[in-house]
């Protein structure tokens, strides 16, 4: 579904993505952890276009397409889907016509019509449920005013109605008490088909013990320094990434 | 030579027709005018409070007037729809400077309310209209003292002592011409104490292709705890000037709002000259300005608090985009006596395109230490992390700057205490945004079969 190759990129000038690689196919939920400043966000931010960043080499295709060609909303018309560890407030702009523009875009790309009022309407109050979205939340502005655990549940509501096939979410536990981390694990796990895959960026072995990944990256100073299955996340728990940030340096020097 | 000399030729020549089309008050101040005109220059482009307007060049051209007051053939109710019609109002026509007859409008208003023709007020009410025209609106401004010596018509709106005028009265103003065409027109507004109303005025062009001017002075009374509303919605071609000054005095307690929108224009200067005069005045003054394509647009507003414990809010908002210039000066003026004042005062703009160009001044003069005040001025682009939030979401970048656009506006839309005029107000910019500016016609625009249909 997903293949990136060799992938450099910079900000102002500085490189922080520095070489990575990685797999995602169809049904998988892979974790990306790595201490803060590994380049995390990054390549996410990446992976979903945002202009700020310059790919500088590499390759990255999504559903066998160039997804470096492609604009950010055609990415996501394509079913690539951020959820941002920040996510950004936008007033004035109310979350039923952002939404509506969303869903509405996406259908036109896909050539089909746009959706009824009723139809979204009953669409938005369907996957509010899955998060436990207040209503009133839905006619605010876009996370204007919303709570840390708001904005979170927020983007696991966006990304319950855009259904996309793959789904990145940045440190979308991170400021969550225990409540809100199991309504969030529990949405993106209602959300888990064969089809569709996930890459949960995190930092706390918590999250994992609600969504279950196969597979575990670290990645550090932009490159993904060890790739293992689940047990990988119980060490990093237990021992932290100082052991595994060695092992890889090592490894590099012989 | 002066621009104005050209007007003053046309007053000495043509005194007696002018005057024989007009009446009362209107005519007694003339000779008065034409001598503030005379020794008058106008202001330069680039001189203090013109910076960005030249009105040498906006009045220059030789305009037709239509001073020997022939009818115009048109019925402004028949070859006209507004794009606020849900809007349940007490509705009158302004054709150029001619009021239009309103007598199914009239039957709508409480007894002793007068909204009418200024010309047929100054004949049948002259001690009314002698008591309140040209008390405010100065001589000693060029723009003013041009309207007084050559305007003959326009409304005259009262409302007496203790009356609540509950619809709102809509005043739709047409200029259209074959040939480039100046329209003079005056409105005095008066409300007693403790009267109320509100009042909507919606500026169109017909005609795209005609050099139109509209020269308007407006005055208006506010007695002691009397509440009044203005809107003022400009919808005109981009060959249409307008300069408007506008003259307020408030009394004790009153509580006015005054909002400009200025929704399609080509080169406007509107100028509010507000006084708050006796303790307790409340004035909230927003202004909205969508500029795209080459229009210009100069807001003027002065605020002055002349007596202790009143209230001012300004709040005034741009998009500039294209080649088109927005400016805006924000002056507050606070008396020696004026203590407990409140002035607030806001600018902010968004500039999309290199070419679009806007200048803010605010100017603040306090002379007294008991106040709160502050203002704030900023220009800025859109935001390039909510352009990438939303287009992450799907949003191409066009709608994203639709979006932030209708969204920038939001909290002037939210001013407005009419919530029918809110919700019409909130469609109108979303459609302004949204559509091609160029293809806007006042009278066949794509725009108005949509809310049409949409109604
Ligand atoms: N706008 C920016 N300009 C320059 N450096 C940046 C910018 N944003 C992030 N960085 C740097 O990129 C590195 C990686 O950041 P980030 O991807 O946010 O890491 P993580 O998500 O793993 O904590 C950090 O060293 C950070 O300082
Ligand atoms: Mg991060």
């Amino acid at each position: 579904m997903l293949t990136v190759k060799d992938l450099h990129a910079t900000i102002g000038g500085k490189e922080i993505l520095r070489g990575i690689n990685l797999e995602v196919h169809p049904g998988e939920v892979h974790a990306i952890m790595g201490p803060n400043g590994s380049g995390k966000s990054t390549l996410s931010m990446v992976l979903a276009g945002n202009p700020a960043y310059e790919v500088t080499h590499g390759e990255a295709t999504f559903r066998g397409k160039n997804l470096l060609e492609m604009t950010p909303d055609v990415r996501s018309h394509e079913g690539l889907f951020l959820g941002f560890q920040y996510p950004v407030e936008i007033p004035g702009v109310s979350m039923v016509n952002f939404m509506r523009a969303a869903i509405n875009e996406k259908r036109k790309y896909l050539g089909e019509e746009p959706m009824s009022a009723t139809e979204f309407l009953k669409l938005m109050r369907e996957k509010r449920s899955i998060v436990d979205l207040d209503s009133k939340l839905a006619s605010r502005s876009v996370n204007e005013g919303f709570s840390g655990g708001e904005k979170k549940r927020n983007e696991i509501f966006q990304m319950a109605m855009l259904e996309p096939r793959l789904a990145i979410l940045d440190e979308t536990d991170s400021g969550l008490d225990v409540d809100a981390l199991r309504i969030v694990a529990e949405g993106v796990n209602k959300l888990r088909t064969p089809e569709n895959a996930t890459i949960v960026i995190t930092h706390y072995q918590r999250l994992l013990d609600y969504i279950k990944p196969q597979i575990i990256h670290v990645l550090y100073k932009g490159r993904i320094i060890k790739t293992a299955g689940p047990e990988l996340a119980l060490e990093i728990e237990e021992r932290g990434f100082d052991h595994i940030i060695r092992e890889a340096e090592n490894a590099e020097k012989s | 030579m002066n621009a104005l000399k050209q007007y003053i030729d046309l007053y000495l020549a043509n005194r007696e027709l002018i005057d024989r089309g007009s009446a009362g008050a209107l005519n007694a101040l003339r000779p008065a005018a034409c001598e503030a005109l005379s020794v008058a220059t106008l202001p330069r482009k680039g001189s203090e409070d013109y910076e960005h307007t030249d009105l040498s060049a906006i009045l220059s051209p030789d305009f037709g007037l239509n001073i020997a007051r022939r009818h115009l053939a048109i019925d402004p109710a028949q070859s006209f729809s507004c794009r606020v019609p849900s809007l349940s109002t007490a509705l009158f026509f302004l054709t150029g400077d001619t009021f239009g007859a309103a007598d199914r409008a009239r039957a709508q208003l409480p007894e002793g309310v007068i909204v009418c023709s200024l010309a047929h007020a100054a004949r049948e009410y002259p001690q009314l209209v002698d008591r309140y025209y040209g008390k405010l609106a100065p001589l000693s401004n060029p723009l003013v003292a041009l309207n007084s010596m050559l305007v003959q018509d326009g409304v005259f709106i009262y409302v007496p002592r203790g009356v609540k005028v509950e619809k709102p009265l809509q005043l739709v103003s047409i200029l259209n011409g074959e040939i480039p065409m100046m329209a003079v027109r005056r409105l005095l507004i008066v409300l007693e104490e403790e009267a109320e109303a509100r009042l909507l005025c919606c500026d169109h062009t017909q005609g795209a292709d005609t050099p139109l001017l509209n020269l308007q002075t407006i005055e208006i009374h506010a007695g002691a705890r009397s509440r009044f509303d203005l809107y003022e919605l400009e919808e005109s071609s981009r060959l249409t000037s307008r300069l408007s000054s506008l003259y307020l005095a408030m009394e004790a307690d009153a509580n006015l709002l005054l909002d400009g929108i200025t929704l399609f224009n080509g080169r406007t200067r509107n100028e509010y000259h507000c006084t708050l005069s006796e303790p307790g005045a409340t004035l909230r003054l927003l202004g909205m300005g969508i500029e795209d394509d080459s229009r210009t647009l100069d807001n003027y507003t002065l605020i002055r608090h002349e007596a202790p414990g009143c209230y001012s809010d300004e709040l005034m908002k741009y998009v500039v985009e294209d080649n088109a210039t927005g400016a805006f000066s924000g002056r507050i003026y606070v008396a020696p006596g004026a203590s407990k004042t409140e002035a607030y005062q806001a600018n902010r703009n968004m500039v999309t395109t290199p070419g679009a160009r806007m200048f803010s001044k605010p100017q603040l003069e306090i002379y007294n230490d008991d106040v709160k005040c502050s203002h704030g001025t900023a220009i800025g682009q859109m935001d390039e992390k909510q352009l990438f939030y939303m287009q992450q979401r799907g949003l191409s970048l066009p709608v994203a700057h639709t979006l932030l656009k209708q969204a920038f506006m939001a909290d002037v839309i939210e001013g407005v205490r009419l919530q029918p005029l809110r919700d019409r107000l909130r469609m109108l910019v979303d459609m302004r945004f949204a559509a091609n500016s160029s293809d806007h016609d006042c009278n066949t625009c794509a725009m108005q079969e949509q809310t049409d249909s949409n109604a």
